[in-house]
């Protein structure tokens, strides 16, 4: 038969989730997450120049409950990605390629991020 | 470009259940990956229930007794069952490893079986590993030297520069690691893969090596490294604990070094 008739076995499908393609998943979807919130944040900026009535509209909007949910899962974006963009500097630098050095530094990485989501929304909130 | 589903060729269907004998008393099921060539049927997904009581320890044990006594047809590579010779690297359990070295109590819950993942099948659990070798050749995995050897030795090292080819030599080239690579999925035309960037490291580390720099200009290149985004599959997947992830960190960094 034509080997280009060949089947192709099964990858995404059959492969496992562990916190190595876990976490890089999780760091390129957050990448995309930012792109698309960099809009939200330049519309934000917009509608100051545009004038009182143009920010107060989106204001309200960003603050509204859907609002806050999407500036919060925004910033838990921004919180990962930054830190796993640390994590990436490390590897740059030649550490942390060990196994165990690797699965620790991923759970480090969850860690602070949710950490630092939950100081910021805790001043935002306080404030 | 990135094809993330399989394409209609190659979707599993269902296969056969294969019962275990009634006498068995500690029954496990493998779910196998199987694909006939001569019948041009999409693969399948077929199921063995085993008395693994009556059966070796290791996956490869459990493959061989299904091949034996229940399914002669049922195709896949092997050789040393020691874990040297990296012929029945398969995707177990949702991993990469070797079939001969992981034990079926390792594995809870049913056992699925399939071949290296996003490789063209030959047959049942037997990829096509031609361009894998092809781009193990294209690295050129030999000592190169334009100085002469002495004439009354070999070209010797000291024990410490031995140490650092020790690790990457042990690769036994099974693609384990390669294949369990997303990048490599998405890239291997282009994308050496880290089974062989671990080889050119290697040699790039070899003391008596004297083609650093073309080894270093030939991978300086956004594909054949640089697709590499340290995902770490590779370390995880590598049965026999090598870091191709931190070789191909470290050939970065030459290049780094070598531009400042």
């Amino acid at each position: 038969m034509d080997r280009r008739d060949r089947p192709m076995s099964p990858h995404l499908s059959v492969y496992g989730w562990y916190i190595s393609n876990g976490l890089s998943i999780i760091h390129r979807m957050t990448g995309f997450a930012l792109s698309v919130g960099a809009f939200a944040l330049v519309g934000w900026l917009v509608s100051i120049a545009a004038g009182y009535d143009a920010y107060s509209a989106v204001g309200s909007l960003y603050g509204s409950v859907i609002g806050n949910l999407a500036l919060f899962g925004w910033s838990f974006c921004f919180f990962y990605h930054l830190c796993n963009g640390v994590r990436h500097l490390c590897w740059d630098i030649g550490k942390g390629f060990d196994q165990q050095a690797a699965r620790r530094s991923g759970m480090l990485v969850v860690a602070i991020a949710l950490i630092l989501t939950a100081m910021l929304w805790t001043l935002v909130l306080a404030g | 470009m990135a094809q993330f589903i399989l394409p209609p060729n190659s979707r599993v269907g269902k296969g056969e259940t294969h019962a275990a004998p009634a006498d068995a008393k500690n029954v496990r099921r493998f779910d196998v990956y199987r694909y006939d060539p001569d019948t041009g049927e999409n693969p399948r997904l077929d199921s063995y229930n085993i008395d693994v009581d009556d059966c070796g320890p290791m996956i490869l044990d459990a493959l061989i007794k299904i091949k034996n006594e229940v399914d002669p047809t049922l195709t896949f590579r092997r050789s040393c069952r020691e874990g040297i010779c990296g012929s029945c690297a398969m995707n177990i359990d949702g991993a990469n490893t070797l079939a001969c070295t992981l034990a079926i109590d390792d594995v809870k819950g049913d056992v699925s079986v399939y071949p290296l993942p996003h490789m063209s099948v030959v047959k049942d659990l037997v990829p096509d590993l031609t361009h894998f070798y092809a781009q193990y050749a294209s690295i050129k995995p030999w000592l190169q030297t334009r100085s002469p050897a002495p004439p009354d030795s070999e070209r010797l090292q000291s024990k410490e520069e031995q140490e650092l080819i020790n690790s990457p030599s042990a690769c036994i080239l099974c693609a384990c690691c390669s294949t369990s690579c997303p990048s490599y999925w998405w890239n291997s035309d282009r994308y050496l893969g880290p089974a062989v960037l671990l080889a050119a490291y290697r040699w790039l580390v070899d003391s008596r090596d004297e083609a650093t720099g073309e080894r270093l200009d030939d991978l300086e290149d956004p594909f054949r490294l640089y697709r590499c985004h340290t995902i770490m599959n590779c370390t995880y997947a590598c049965p026999k604990d090598l870091n191709p992830a931190k070789a191909i960190g470290e050939i970065k960094q030459m290049l780094t070094a070598r531009r400042m």
